[in-house]
Order: C-alpha cells, then sequence, then structure tokens
C-alpha cells in the first residue's frame, strides 16, 4: 500500500523531473532521480483503509489525516480543534491504537487500518459505548465526543473491564472544557457491564445526542463550500 | 503548512543522507517536527521520512539493554521486562505528554525534540535559539523556564526519557553518512553557552540507531519522579530520575538527574557526592536534595521551582532509599 504513493507522479513532477534532468547532465552532476526523490509537492495518489473500505484520493503530502477525512472524504465526525496533538478532539485508531490524526501525513498512514467515529454506528443503531454515552449523559458540546468515544472504544477493545484508574488514564489525553470525565467514567463503566444502566439504553432515534455520538451532526466547522468553489479556491492558493 | 515533497526512505542510513541535503529536513513520529511546520518555524523543500523503516522499533531488554530509535514511547511504557528493569524509563515514557502522542512518538525523536519555550514556538520572536540576540524569557514570562544554567538561553529540555537514561548512564547509537558512533548520554546534548541554536550534537547526516542501557549493578533500584499542575496533560515543572546502588548498608553508586530545571538535563553531582559512600539516613537524604539544588539561579518568576526540585529529589531518595 505505501508503495502506492511512490509511483503518484503527476504531470507537474514529470516536466520538474526532466528540467532538473537537463541541468544536471550539463553540469555532469546527480541523475535527475537523486537529485529530486519523493512524492509532491502537488497532489499525489493516496489510498486508505478507513472503517473496513478502501477510499482512493488525491492530496498533497501535507495534508494530515485529519484534513483528508474531513476535507476529502467527507468524513466530519472526526474534529480538530487544536491542531496540534494537544486535545484529542481528532482522535482516531489506527491499527486499533488512539493517535491525533491532525499530526499524522495521510500518505504516511497507507495501508493501515484506520478507524473513525463514523464506524461505529450502523444501520441506525449505535454501539454499546455510545449508548452508555448517552445513558450517562456523558457529553454536553458534543465537540471533544468523536475522539473521546474513540479514545473508549480503544481502551474496551484491549481492557473489556477497566478500573476506573484505567478509563482516567485511557481518556487522559481527551480535552474536554465542558468538564463531562465523571459521566465519561460513569458510561465506560456502563459500556462494560460494571455498572447497570439506569437511564434510557436506547435514546430517540434523531435526537441530537443520537447524532451527535453517530458522527452525523454537522456542526459549524463542519460546513463545506461547494467543491466547486472549494476547487477554485484551491487554485488561487496555489 | 508550506508545501513539500515526501521522501519514505529505506533505511536510516538514507534518511541520512537524504536529509543532509539543502531543504530536506528528518521526520520519526512527526509529533514535534509538524507542530513546528505548521507554526512556521520549520520550512522544509523536503521532507525525510523514516517512519517506515524496518527493523528498528525492537525493545532488547538484555541486560544491557538496546532500545531502537523508532520504538514508540507507548511500547516502553507497556513493556513489562524493560519497565522490571528499568523502571525510571519505563515511568519517564509513560508519563509523557499524552495516550495518543505516546502511540506516535518515538525514543529517538524524543530526544531529538526541540523545546517547549513559548518564545522559541512563536515565528515572530527572533531568540537566541533562533540565532537572534536576546533570550525574551530571560526577562519576560519565565515561570515555567530554567533554574540552572540561565545565562544564555533559559529554555528547559523538554525529553522525560532524557531524565531517566542519564540516571541509566545510557549511550546513543548514531548511523550516518560518516559511519557509526555511540555517544555518552551525557556529551549527547550541548548546553547553550557551547551553542544556543541546538540542544544536542547529532551532524548533519546523523540518525539517532538506539539507545543502549548498561546493567544495573546488583542491588541497584532505581526511580523516576515528575512535578506537573495538572495530574494529566501537562508538562512537568521539574522531574527526577534516580538511580542507586546500595551494598552492605552503603550506597556504592548514586546518580541523581533533574529534567525540567536547565537547558539541557542536569546531573546533580553535588548529591551524588554525599551519597556515594554514605549510608542512608532522612539526615542525608535532605542534605543530598539540598546540594541537588545547590548554585540554582531561578529568574523572576521561578524561584519556587528551586524548592520544588528539592523536594522531588527528596521524596526519590526516600523512596529508593527506604
Amino acid at each position: 500500500m505505501a508503495d502506492d504513493s511512490r509511483s503518484g507522479f503527476t504531470r507537474r513532477d514529470l516536466v520538474r523531473g526532466a528540467l532538473v534532468g537537463a541541468v544536471a547532465a550539463t553540469a555532469g552532476a546527480k541523475t535527475p532521480a537523486e537529485a529530486d526523490r519523493g512524492i509532491g509537492p502537488g497532489a499525489v495518489p493516496i489510498t486508505l483503509q478507513i472503517n473496513g473500505q478502501t477510499h482512493r484520493l488525491t492530496a498533497e503530502p501535507r495534508v494530515v489525516l485529519a484534513d483528508a477525512l474531513r476535507d476529502r472524504l467527507g468524513l466530519t465526525g472526526t474534529k480538530v480543534v487544536c491542531g496540534r496533538g494537544a486535545c484529542g478532539a481528532c482522535t482516531v485508531l489506527v491499527d486499533g491504537n488512539p493517535v491525533c490524526s491532525c499530526l499524522l501525513l495521510a500518505a504516511e498512514v497507507q495501508g493501515r487500518k484506520i478507524t473513525t467515529i463514523e464506524a461505529l454506528a450502523s444501520d441506525g443503531r449505535m454501539k454499546p459505548i455510545q449508548e452508555a454515552f448517552v445513558a450517562a449523559d456523558a457529553l454536553q458540546c458534543g465537540f471533544c465526543t468523536s475522539g473521546m468515544v474513540m479514545s473508549c472504544k480503544a481502551l474496551l477493545d484491549r481492557t473489556p473491564k477497566p478500573t476506573r484508574d484505567e478509563i482516567r488514564h485511557a481518556v487522559s489525553g481527551n480535552l474536554c472544557r465542558c468538564g463531562t470525565y465523571p459521566h465519561v467514567f460513569d458510561a465506560v463503566e456502563r459500556a462494560a457491564g460494571i455498572r447497570t444502566a439506569e437511564g434510557r439504553a436506547h435514546p430517540p432515534d434523531g435526537t441530537p445526542v443520537f447524532q451527535t455520538l453517530a458522527a452525523s451532526r454537522t456542526f459549524t466547522s463542519d460546513q463545506r463550500v461547494d467543491a466547486g468553489v472549494a476547487e477554485a479556491l484551491d487554485l488561487e492558493e496555489a | 503548512m508550506k508545501t513539500f515533497t515526501l521522501l519514505p526512505v529505506r533505511s536510516l542510513l538514507e534518511g541520512g543522507r537524504e536529509s543532509a541535503k539543502p531543504g530536506s529536513i528528518l521526520k520519526a513520529g512527526g509529533v514535534d517536527l509538524l507542530d513546528r511546520m505548521k507554526e512556521g518555524l520549520e520550512t522544509p523543500d523536503r521532507v525525510v521520512s523514516i517512519a517506515h523503516v524496518p527493523g528498528h522499533d525492537g525493545i532488547e531488554v538484555g541486560p544491557p539493554a538496546r532500545i531502537g530509535a523508532l520504538a514508540t514511547l507507548a511500547r516502553l511504557d507497556s513493556h513489562a521486562e524493560l519497565r522490571r528493569v528499568y523502571p525510571a524509563l519505563a515511568d519517564a515514557a509513560g508519563g509523557a505528554a499524552t495516550p495518543q502522542i505516546r502511540n506516535m512518538a518515538t525514543l529517538g525523536g524524543n530526544l531529538a525534540q526541540r523545546p517547549r519555550c513559548w518564545y522559541f514556538r512563536q515565528a515572530e520572536f527572533d531568540c537566541t535559539k533562533k540565532g537572534g540576540a536576546q533570550c525574551f524569557a530571560l526577562n519576560g514570562e519565565n515561570r515555567f523556564h530554567a533554574i540552572f544554567d540561565t545565562d544564555v538561553c533559559c529554555c528547559i529540555h523538554p525529553s522525560a526519557t532524557a531524565v531517566a537514561l542519564l540516571a541509566y548512564a545510557a549511550r546513543v547509537d548514531t548511523v550516518g553518512t560518516r559511519g557509526k558512533r555511540s555517544i555518552s548520554i551525557e556529551d549527547f546534548f550541548v548546553a547553550p553557552r557551547e551553542d544556543p541554536t541546538r540542544e544536542n550534537q547529532l551532524a548533519a547526516g546523523e540518525v539517532i540507531e538506539a539507545v543502549v542501557l548498561p546493567a544495573p549493578a546488583p542491588g541497584s533500584r532505581s526511580v523516576y519522579k515528575k512535578l506537573k499542575e495538572k495530574e494529566s496533560f501537562d508538562w512537568p515543572l521539574v522531574e527526577t530520575a534516580v538511580s542507586v546502588s546500595v551494598s552492605r548498608g552503603t550506597i556504592q553508586d548514586a546518580r541523581v538527574v533533574l529534567g525540567s530545571v536547565s537547558p539541557v538535563p542536569r546531573r546533580a553531582r553535588g548529591a551524588e557526592k554525599i551519597l556515594a559512600g554514605a549510608r542512608p539516613s532522612a539526615e542525608l537524604i535532605a542534605r543530598a536534595a539540598e546540594a541537588a539544588v545547590a548554585g540554582a539561579t531561578p529568574l523572576s518568576q521561578n524561584a519556587h521551582k528551586v524548592r520544588l526540585a528539592r523536594v522531588m529529589v527528596e521524596r526519590a531518595l526516600r523512596e529508593i532509599l527506604a
């Protein structure tokens, strides 16, 4: 998979490669391949394995996974807040491990198994961890929730009956400014069957809470301009 | 982030060779590098990635232990055998940053990351560390800065693993265009007085390959402790790693290291001298802790760190000499 990226030459690369080659030949220097190795800086083909599906896109090597997910693939369930690995809002799983998708180059996670919040709910039904978040009222504004749920999922996948300390530790990289942590701890214990659910186990479909936890709710920052407009803006920027 | 070409390489040597070329920079986990690139502190034309070079993420506990530079902090934390023999290193790695970051960050990157001084981290401040004429923290916002060696650049070194590695007298093995070498972890770091624009002596084209830890002396114990404003998600105010070996009731050898107090991790040699050859006692521990912070030159906002450092050394010594 990772090799796909290396064969991703654009027309621009070919032209530049030829130019460098010409200069190098006259100077008796390195071959074009040596002088200008690497992919990009223009868009290159990238193949990602996300939630069990293969996604193909073209993006510059500088595009981080979080932006590829949100802006290129429309998977806006993953949120971006700080963009610097300091808040955990963008947490996704790579090969089962929670990571900050804002600090991973999309081109470098080809061939890895990527899991986002969108993988959890299916056919209008939430996963137990999501239902437990509703039952425990474990969110307020909801912006940290995608990342928070992913960290909890990673914990439960590995430790089905976690201690409260293990739960605290697992979400210690997810910043919640609403301060919902005690309810998050409760939610994980409910999902693990440590604490019996007392609240609503099955929320009415279509409620904002359901949408938030199923990553189908559109936050202000998820609004996207029309694809044609976006392309025009990209061209202008370039 | 400025556009760049990405070159995934297949060996560390190739990574060194390619990253030494003009406009190129080396990337492993990329946690610190991408942060700096997003801030505009680094604007490489090409990123040479060793992230997927195979065979350099192994952890052999030995002893001596040999840890590949691409092993993640999360793996150091979860490695039971490493934790048993070198607990201070496992704790330093396991307490750094957040679970997400520890899954991405490599040991080599942790050692080679740049300081977190907020003046250095903003492109607008042309500080000493960027080759400028002044250290803005010296007379600015400096409550989290150094309390030792504050004359040229008063940043603190951000590597937690380095503090533990100093206590274990580790060596840093490198590979590069000029061959291989093994550097004592103490010589690895470069103080601002020598060159404020760098923190280590890695040459162009040189890449950390592994970290090697000698076998602990028989009867030795070690611990890593840190103090933070918050329990998680925070950088240490002060941190310490201590390793002592005791034989027939007498301390044979002691290494006391302080982190987050100086531009490079610091051995508290004064404290070590007091401990060596002595019999453990509360009075001895108090004296050693006092000696560990002797000569501190705190800044306008961080005198409290001197006391914090003394207390942390005292707690660490009490724990392992109890």
